[in-house]
């Protein structure tokens, strides 16, 4: 769980502006960022998210290593998973 | 070298072993720690201990989140969910982890509501979309989860939803490492510091590991590379007498931390005066509790806790593994009572333990080739 997912911002949230959509390989989920407030975070830039949040803005080469090296650890499943929410209906991630 | 192929770029790897052994002074063992659970699991899955020199020993420190909770408060935890009104919620890296009285999972294979989250935001939102159940949120981690386990008490403050509750296992990562270096049979030369980890904390916390106890750390990236590069930083230090803390994983730790999550954290937690670490025993100021204002979203103060004490048994020598005074298969338990499948010591746990990662990558290897 120290493993850090990398995703593109796509949106923020018109309403909520601490929350934004960011596309994870493909898939979308909504991610708090509340915690990079301070770096003005817009569409377009790239995270690294952890549980849900994210920490950090991170260059594209680096987002892409970061996928990369998830794959190589064999953990790239397990964060797909755990963006898309487990597949639970009732916590829906789009929120 | 089983996974050198997939390296990103196998001649610097072949540059930095080749500066590693320049400058290890072959008289001399080293004795590195890598304080995080990515790390491990890194060092592990890449094999990097086939490309150092024998001299150069890697300890598997205590930053694996799930494998120092002890196993009292998972049961605590539990203890809750027997109220039918309530929903247990965990991310998914605690599902296996057995307390006293069987996993989460097992629990839910019992008929408690027990379900998986990704995020404690998601857990918030359960609790939006049930107002008639009371949701919990089983906290752990370090620093890297604490902020984000923080701001949604902050929501759910803000909104006032009220069927919410965190039972909090969240730890900080320096008193661990200043209980390491306080034991007497401590034998570390330097530590890798954290990546993650450092993204909140910034690199300030370690200064005292430099300036009192004299030894080096350089907080570390995940890549092959961005460890090798970290050893390489430790041992110009280690030749040249110094201790100073370096930053290698600089295009994502900043020196000063995340500003806003430590204020998060600052705003929704206090430390704890005492918690128990599995495999490290009590350490003084090394976890986190909601402050009063925040009693109403305290799981422990909402719900009668029993207050479990279920100690390992005294033959699981976890404590010196997480030393480095003994290595993973040198303790009594390795591989015959304490396997993955059946975890008796912290260290077994999880993949990001060190027992579970030499388990995986190295005991079953020799078991392969021994057939």
């Amino acid at each position: 769980m120290c493993l850090a997912i990398p995703g593109k911002i796509v949106a923020i949230d018109a309403a909520q502006a601490h929350l934004g959509t960011v596309e994870v390989a493909g898939v979308r989920r909504k991610v708090d960022l509340g915690l990079i407030q301070e770096e003005s975070p817009a569409a377009g830039d790239w995270v690294l998210i952890h549980v849900g949040f994210a920490m950090t803005k991170i260059s594209e080469h680096d987002a892409l290593e970061q996928m990369r090296l998830l794959n190589m650890l064999g953990e790239a499943e397990q964060a797909m998973e755990e963006v898309r929410g487990y597949g639970s209906s009732d916590c829906d991630p789009q929120h | 070298m089983k996974y050198v192929d997939e390296f990103r770029d196998p001649e610097l790897i072949s540059k930095a072993a080749e500066e590693i052994r320049r400058l290890a002074d072959t008289g001399r063992h080293y004795r590195i720690m890598e304080v995080c659970g990515g790390h491990t699991h890194a060092i592990y899955r890449f094999g990097l201990k086939d490309i150092l020199p024998s001299n150069i020993e890697l300890i598997h420190g205590p930053g694996c989140p799930v494998c120092v909770l002890p196993m009292g408060r998972i049961d605590d935890g539990l203890s809750v969910a027997r109220d039918p009104g309530v929903i247990f919620t965990a991310f998914g890296d605690m599902m296996r982890v057995p307390g006293a009285s069987g996993s989460p999972l097992e629990h839910k294979a019992r008929g408690t509501d027990v379900r998986i989250v990704y995020s404690p935001a998601d857990a918030l939102q359960l609790a939006r979309k049930n107002p008639e159940r009371h949701v919990m949120f089983f906290a752990i981690g370090f620093e890297t989860t604490a902020p984000s386990t923080a701001l949604t008490l902050i929501r759910a403050r803000a909104e006032g939803v009220k069927n919410f509750s965190v039972f909090c296992n969240h730890v900080t990562i320096v008193p661990a490492i200043r209980a390491i270096l306080d034991s007497p049979d401590m034998r570390l030369d330097a530590f890798i510091g954290p990546g993650h980890v450092s993204t909140v904390i910034g690199c300030r916390p370690y200064e005292w590991i430099a300036r009192n106890e004299g030894k080096p750390v350089v907080t570390s990236g995940f890549e092959p590379l961005d460890l090798l590069q970290s050893i390489v930083m430790l041992l110009h230090q280690l030749r040249a007498g110094e201790a100073r803390v370096e930053n290698q994983y600089r295009r994502v730790v900043p020196w000063e931390g995340n500003r806003a999550a430590l204020k998060a954290m600052a705003e929704v937690f206090e430390l704890r005066p005492y918690f128990e670490w599995r495999g490290l025993g009590f350490i003084s100021q090394s976890a986190l509790k909601l402050r009063d204002e925040y009693a109403e979203w305290d799981a422990e103060r909402r719900f009668p806790i029993p207050g479990a004490r279920i100690t390992d048994p005294k033959a699981a020598q976890c404590g010196e593994v997480l030393k480095g005074v003994l290595k993973p298969a040198q303790c009594k338990l390795f591989g015959r009572e304490c396997t993955p499948e059946h975890p008796i010591g912290a260290l077994m746990v999880s993949t990001e333990g060190s027992c579970a990662a030499h388990y995986h990558y190295e005991h079953r290897k020799n078991l392969v080739s021994v057939a």
